[in-house]
């Protein structure tokens, strides 16, 4: 899950010769993690300490030189480097003036310096070749091999240090063909590799790298919309000659009218990807957007428009997103966190009628009528909504950080306080994010610290509907742990992704639970009522369906009785009165676990675990709850939360496969067994019957394919 | 064999009328049908239930019911007449007012010397059968209520008169009743509502047996006076009876469209006693059977469905054959249309109406069982309506689409049309040649320049149309002195031959140009339902109903040599057995050899080059051709190639750019015009 902060604007850009050229040569790490080196227009260096939005320093060159690559901070010996006039290289200290610089001219054109982290800076030449930045100034004329062939220019260059290994690696093109090179240090050798483009028409637009696992990780978007990815190892053999270089398509952003023009995308972790002057998918074509995609699931995760065009240009320096757009330069910070399949789609929606929706929110006519005033405010002034957006945000923030920072410490009646406000106050697309959060610090604490349990803030948590069990993976254990059944219930009812190892040890926990132990245990209202319903029975109003009286099992050869009823006949089989083997609260409880979501072959091995004894009671409840179900059409149609025949069935199935052989031997499941015998016997005699019925509906189905011919057509026929 | 391009109309909204009433001659096998707009029909039962005559109706003649006497016709009508008519000129010859109000029932004595009607003010009158006329002779008793139905017992002294809750006997010698039978309302909540007896029969044992309108056939005891046994047959009424001659078997139509059967039999096997039961229910009607007939082979029945339905009993038949199939009668069996094959338009005959209609165009990728985009859609040009109170009997449009004929039974109309495209005028042609009273067919030649009017007594006479004037030319009289109406015309293409039929199944071929008598081809016994003359051969292609096809070489006088192997090899079984007339031959211009047939449920393209089909063959064999290679198919392929994909079809004709109409008038549109059938209790409803 990724989300982007409102951002906030750290410098406004000089006015350029033409509004479409980038008036930002490149931003660049400064000597702090929150200092940033803007090296601006060609003409000034300015730092800045992005936290306070202010300058620390600031550098112009004279008129008459310009910048030709942008300054880095030399983190080994504290210093500035940037090269003027593309020859001539200045190195300067925080505190001198920029007059006073040292200078050197080398004796070819410089196309870049890179900074790296502990390690000096490497110089890149506009024909390929490569210094470290203090051999280069102890002979500044020593001559620089060509290495590039005539015509080819370098697009985009950058280095790293992998270990001891540093890189630098460039991109050039050549009449619409592109090369990515790289060139390792000690010994040093260059590679070249050629891209893959696609078909003619769409160009490069952004290159960018980063090194995963001794592997550096290519991502480049081209004008039609792909994000692709290539991968080149850091260290390995030198290979012969130019190697292609295979790409990935990792993800197809939607091109508002045909193609991008200017554009970027940058890797932000190995899911996430953060692209500016992209549509908005569902914005139209409009491209002043900065989104963050998810490559795993290919989803859109956080978006936020720019005002005025963006240039193609974004950089990434701890936790925040640079970009230049229109007039201003914006740092925007964002937070990716690990995703998980349920975040990323959204809850699963729990279908089972409307008991499970959750309740229309209240609305006021203050709030009404406040929005309804708000509303055109909104679409013609979207500065003011930006900033109170930006208002509440901080306002929300602060708050998380609050909370997450007391949850490790305050007692517990002001941590749950405290989570009350907090969820009280937050609201929109960052509170799946800070629930999150904080409900994985909860759960920290209460495992740290035996004494501390804070149920209330948890329920509140849970019903947020923000959380999954992926999100926090420790909250369902513990909570079973803590012998909070109607937490659990709750969890079970709200979280879609709950393993099956976690729901075979609540079904273990449930049925091992004495009746005793839940009576104090406050149960959800609604389900509580269709067990006593069930459990009584309508039988009592006599309101049969449109005079149907199911028969339940046909008596071919023996009747299916269960033992108490024995002595009855036939008629007594129909109002089988078969008392719940369980107490009502436990069976509301085992039916939220019948409803959860599962994957069979996940949950056949931890069903292995129940005991026999715990089997035999849980079959004898699905087998109640089956006779229930389908004896009164009312219990289905109640409108409540509850299993549906088929998930009592695949239950059964379940429990059978998972320990048919022991149930063989014990004696006490025999009766239960032939029960069952029955009860699938049933099933597939309907469904035979429904297959019968589904034929010759189909049938009819083809019947009715008449063609519509109205009053007059003309046809072409063709006789043989 | 190739592509064709198809107009498939289905804008002309023909509606048949709904069958009133109906009696059958047994001795000349004629079944005589009354529908419910006037119009009489007769159909042929010894030759394919081919529909011989149609006299068309009248908005004032109403018919209630109608009666054989020998070979006479006579119907009586809520305009209190009796009407006889002329079964040669195909019109009504006399009416004879009974001056008792509207007459609901006609019966004839068994010698066919009297006949009985009953009349709305309660008298049954007598009439004298005389040859030409028929002459008043007296009133029974007069009693109140109208008289519904009547019978005559067999010896002729006796008459059974049902009206309303009650039956009545009259001797008829001396007029005065003798019994006097009350027929009980039936059910608790249709007592308020009196009983109607629709109909009654008397048997020869003095039996009367009754059916009314609380659903009941009843067996009364006529000396007596005592009702013997009741059946409870419907819900609803029991419209109409029928008894067949020998006197075992009676059937009964009612408002659910059931006809039941009763059969005279003894209840247990061997004994002498012999008791009406209830046998059999045929169910082919969705409305009220209003007629039945029982023929000794088959059940006859219509109904407001206006479809005339034979159901053989296939007790009476030992071996399958084209008699014991059922077979529905639902379209009249001569064209509703006609096309103008140069100028695009149809003309569409309504009894009290013409319409013309231009065809529409379309365009598009023509690939076979698809549809081109319609670019224009066809356009109702002009609704001419009749004058005077006679339905329209035939009609006709030149092949250039500037002349629009038709004719009622008392006048004939010319009209001339100028159509250029956007602006359509229509004048009426004033003086036309006195000859010209009535025409059982009309024809106009293929340059549109004479007019062949089929008139009374198998005259044709022939008239000249120019833009100035319209000139009686000649007048064919036929050479065989056979009086029966014509009902084929055909003129060839180069305008020297005409050829006519007539009903008498004799087809004439004269010679237009030295205005003579040119032969008569030689008689055959089934009437002719569709001819025409090849355009390039002056051969003459004739269909008969029962299905067998003859070419006759008009030039030499003889059968071809194709018509020969026809008759030698024969046609297949499955071609003979079809139960609708072939009512439509053209011929493919493309292709001199090639001619299209059609009935109600298929067009056929018949080549005269291929072999014709064999017993064994395959004869619809469209969709295994299809399936075939191209060598294949050539092995497989015979002469009659079969679309049945339009149906049912009212006309099929080839237009000049050789592109097929196809007019079609689906049952379900005919279905769902009709009034709303009786209320009955269905399943879950």
């Amino acid at each position: 899950m990724a989300a982007l902060c409102d951002g906030f604007t750290l410098c406004g850009l000089a006015s350029g010769p033409s509004s479409a050229e980038a008036r930002i040569l490149s931003i660049e790490q400064g000597r702090e993690a929150d200092h940033v080196i803007v090296t601006d227009a060609r003409k000034s260096i300015t730092v800045y300490k992005v936290s306070d939005q202010k300058p620390l320093g600031s550098w112009t060159v004279k008129q008459g030189q310009t910048i030709t690559s942008p300054a880095v901070y030399n983190t080994q010996t504290g210093e500035y480097v940037v090269v003027t006039d593309n020859k001539v290289i200045r190195v300067w200290k925080d505190e001198d003036c920029f007059d006073k610089a040292f200078k050197a001219t080398v004796s070819a054109d410089v196309a870049r310096v890179h900074a790296l982290p502990d390690s000096e800076p490497v110089v890149l030449f506009a024909r390929g070749g490569v210094r470290i930045l203090d051999t280069l100034l102890a002979a500044p004329q020593q001559s620089i091999e060509e290495l590039l062939p005539e015509g080819e220019v370098i697009r985009w260059s950058e280095s790293f240090v992998k270990g001891k290994q540093k890189v630098v690696v460039f991109t050039t093109e050549q009449k619409g063909e592109h090369f990515v090179y790289l060139h390792r240090f000690n010994p040093n050798c260059l590679l070249k590799y050629k891209l893959e483009m696609e078909d003619a028409g769409s160009c490069l637009l952004s290159v960018s790298a980063t090194v995963r696992n001794k592997n550096i990780s290519f991502l480049y978007l081209c004008s039609r919309g792909c994000l692709y990815q290539s991968e080149v190892p850091v260290s390995g053999g030198p290979a012969e000659g130019v190697q292609p270089l295979p790409r990935t398509l990792l993800l197809k952003l939607p091109v508002g009218d045909g193609h991008l023009s200017v554009a970027a995308a940058l890797s932000l972790d190995e899911a996430n990807v953060a692209v500016v002057g992209v549509p908005h998918p569902s914005e139209g074509t409009r491209k002043e957007f900065l989104c963050i995609w998810n490559t795993h699931f290919q989803t859109l995760q956080a978006s936020r428009e720019l005002l005025g065009q963006p240039y193609g240009q974004l950089w990434c320096f701890s936790g925040k997103l640079y970009v230049p757009h229109g007039r201003v330069l914006t740092a925007v910070p964002y937070d990716c966190q690990q995703s998980s399949l349920a975040a990323a789609l959204g809850r699963l929606k729990q279908g089972h009628g409307e008991g499970s929706c959750p309740p229309p929110p209240v609305r006021s006519w203050n709030s009404l009528l406040h929005e309804a005033a708000a509303q055109p405010q909104r679409s013609t002034r979207g500065i003011d909504t930006r900033r109170s957006k930006l208002r509440k945000s901080q306002a929300a923030s602060i708050t998380v950080d609050q909370v997450l920072e007391d949850i490790k410490t305050a007692p517990g009646e002001d941590v749950e306080r405290e989570v009350e406000s907090f969820l009280m106050g937050a609201a929109g697309p960052d509170l799946q994010l800070a629930v999150g959060q904080v409900a994985s610090q909860l759960v920290t604490r209460c495992l740290s610290d035996p004494s501390f349990y804070t149920r209330n803030s948890l329920a509140r948590l849970v019903h947020t509907r923000c959380l999954c069990h992926s999100v926090c993976p420790g909250l369902l254990p513990l909570v079973l742990e803590k012998k909070d059944y109607s937490l659990v219930q709750l969890c079970l009812q709200h979280f879609p992704d709950i393993p099956e190892e976690v729901t075979c040890a609540c079904l273990k926990a449930f049925i091992d639970v004495s009746d005793g132990d839940l009576e104090a245990v406050d149960i959800e209202p609604d389900s509580m009522s269709l067990m006593e319903d069930i459990s009584v029975g309508w039988r009592k109003d006599g309101n049969l369906e449109n005079g149907f009286s199911p028969v339940l099992l046909e008596d071919d050869g023996y009747e299916a009785r269960i033992p108490p009823s024995k002595s009855r006949g036939r008629a007594g089989l129909l109002d089988l009165d078969v008392s719940c083997p369980v107490g009502l609260k436990k069976a509301v409880l085992l039916n939220e676990i019948l409803q959860t979501a599962h994957t069979e072959s996940f949950l056949l091995p931890h069903l292995k675990d129940l005991s026999v004894q715990q089997v035999l009671l849980f079959l004898r409840y699905l087998w109640f709850l089956y006779l229930k179900f389908s004896q009164d059409f009312n219990v289905r149609t109640s409108g409540l939360r509850s299993p549906t025949t088929v998930q009592i069935i695949d239950w059964v199935c379940l429990v059978l496969d998972a320990h048919f052989t022991v149930l063989v031997m014990v004696p006490e499941a025999k009766d239960m067994l032939s029960h069952l015998n029955k009860f699938v016997r049933s099933q597939v005699r309907l469904i035979s019957e429904l297959g019968k019925i589904q034929g010759s509906l189909q049938n009819i189905h083809k019947l009715k394919q008449s063609e519509d011919v109205g009053l007059y057509s003309i046809e072409i026929i063709e006789l043989f | 064999m190739g592509e064709f391009k198809v107009h498939r109309v289905r804008f002309f909204d023909y509606m048949p009328s709904g069958i009133r009433c109906m009696a059958f001659n047994q001795r000349t096998e004629r079944l005589a049908l009354a529908r419910l707009d006037g119009t009489v029909e007769i159909f042929n039962f010894s030759d394919r239930y081919f529909q011989e005559k149609v006299i068309p109706g009248n908005d004032a003649r109403s018919v209630e019911a109608i009666c054989w006497v020998a070979n006479r016709l006579f119907t009586t009508g809520l305009n209190g007449e009796i009407t006889e008519y002329d079964l040669e000129n195909l019109c009504p010859k006399y009416s004879v007012d009974a001056f008792g109000g509207p007459i609901w029932t006609v019966a004839c004595n068994a010698l066919g010397t009297h006949l009985a009607v009953g009349c709305e003010d309660g008298s049954v009158k007598l009439f004298e059968v005389l040859p030409e006329k028929i002459r008043f002779e007296k009133n029974l008793d007069r009693q109140k209520g109208r008289i519904l139905s009547l019978s005559w017992h067999p010896s002729g002294t006796r008459i059974v008169a049902g009206s309303l809750d009650v039956i009545n006997i009259f001797d008829v010698q001396s007029g005065h009743m003798m019994q006097r039978m009350l027929v009980d309302r039936g059910t608790v909540n249709s007592r308020t509502r009196e009983c109607v007896v629709w109909s009654v029969f008397f048997l020869s044992d003095f039996t009367i047996i009754s059916g009314d309108s609380s659903g009941k056939v009843q067996i009364w005891d006529s000396h007596t006076g005592t009702l013997n046994k009741a059946h409870l047959v419907s819900k609803w009424d029991v419209l109409a009876l029928s008894l067949s001659q020998d006197e075992s078997s009676l059937l009964a139509g009612t408002s659910e469209g059931t006809v039941v059967q009763f059969q005279f039999l003894s209840p247990t096997l061997g004994a002498s006693e012999k008791e009406w039961v209830r046998t059999r229910t045929f169910k082919h009607h969705t409305h009220d059977v209003r007629a039945v007939a029982e023929i000794g082979t088959a059940v006859v029945s219509g109904g407001v469905d206006t479809q005339l339905v034979v159901r053989p009993l296939l007790d009476k038949v030992d071996v399958k054959s084209y008699d014991t199939g059922l077979r529905k009668i639902q379209f009249p069996h001569r064209p509703l249309v006609s096309c103008a094959a140069k100028a695009g338009l149809l003309l569409f005959q309504f009894p009290v109406q013409l319409e013309l209609w231009r065809l529409g165009e379309g365009e598009g990728p023509g690939r076979p069982g698809h549809s081109l985009i319609v670019t224009r859609k066809p356009e109702k040009l002009l609704q001419l309506k009749r004058k005077g109170e006679d339905h329209i009997c035939c009609s006709a449009i030149s092949p250039c689409g500037s002349w629009v004929v038709y004719s009622t039974v008392s006048s004939i109309r010319l009209h001339r049309l100028q159509y250029d495209g956007s602006n359509i005028s229509i004048a009426k042609v004033p003086r036309l040649p006195k000859v010209l009273r009535s025409a059982h067919q009309l024809c106009f030649s293929a340059d549109s320049s004479r007019l062949f009017v089929a008139s009374s007594r198998s005259t044709v006479h022939v008239i000249a149309l120019s833009q100035s004037e319209c000139k009686y030319l000649h007048t064919f009289k036929s050479c065989s002195g056979s009086t029966e109406p014509m009902h084929l015309l055909v003129a060839s293409a180069d305008g020297r031959w005409l050829a006519a039929a007539n009903r008498a199944c004799e087809v004439h071929v004269y010679n237009v140009r030295s205005r003579k008598p040119h032969c008569i081809v030689p008689l055959y016994g089934s009437c002719p339902t569709a001819m025409a003359i090849h355009p390039s051969t002056n051969n003459l292609l004739m269909v008969h109903a029962d299905q067998l096809i003859f070419e006759y070489s008009i030039e030499e006088k003889q059968y071809t040599d194709w018509s020969r192997r026809v008759q030698k090899e024969g046609l297949h079984r499955l071609w003979l057995e079809r139960d609708t007339p072939v009512t439509g031959v053209t011929f493919n211009p493309s292709n001199a050899s090639q001619f299209l047939l059609h009935d109600t449920y298929m067009f056929c393209i018949v080549d005269q080059r291929l072999p014709l089909p064999d017993q064994k063959a395959q004869l619809y064999n469209q969709l295994t051709l299809k399936s075939l290679s191209e060598q294949d198919r050539k092995s497989y392929s015979h002469a009659f190639k079969f679309c049945k994909k339009y149906q049912p079809l009212l006309c099929v004709s080839v237009l000049e750019d050789q592109s097929v109409v196809v007019v079609e008038r689906p049952l379900l549109d005919i279905a769902t015009q009709l009034p709303a059938p009786v209320r009955q209790k269905k399943f879950a409803t």
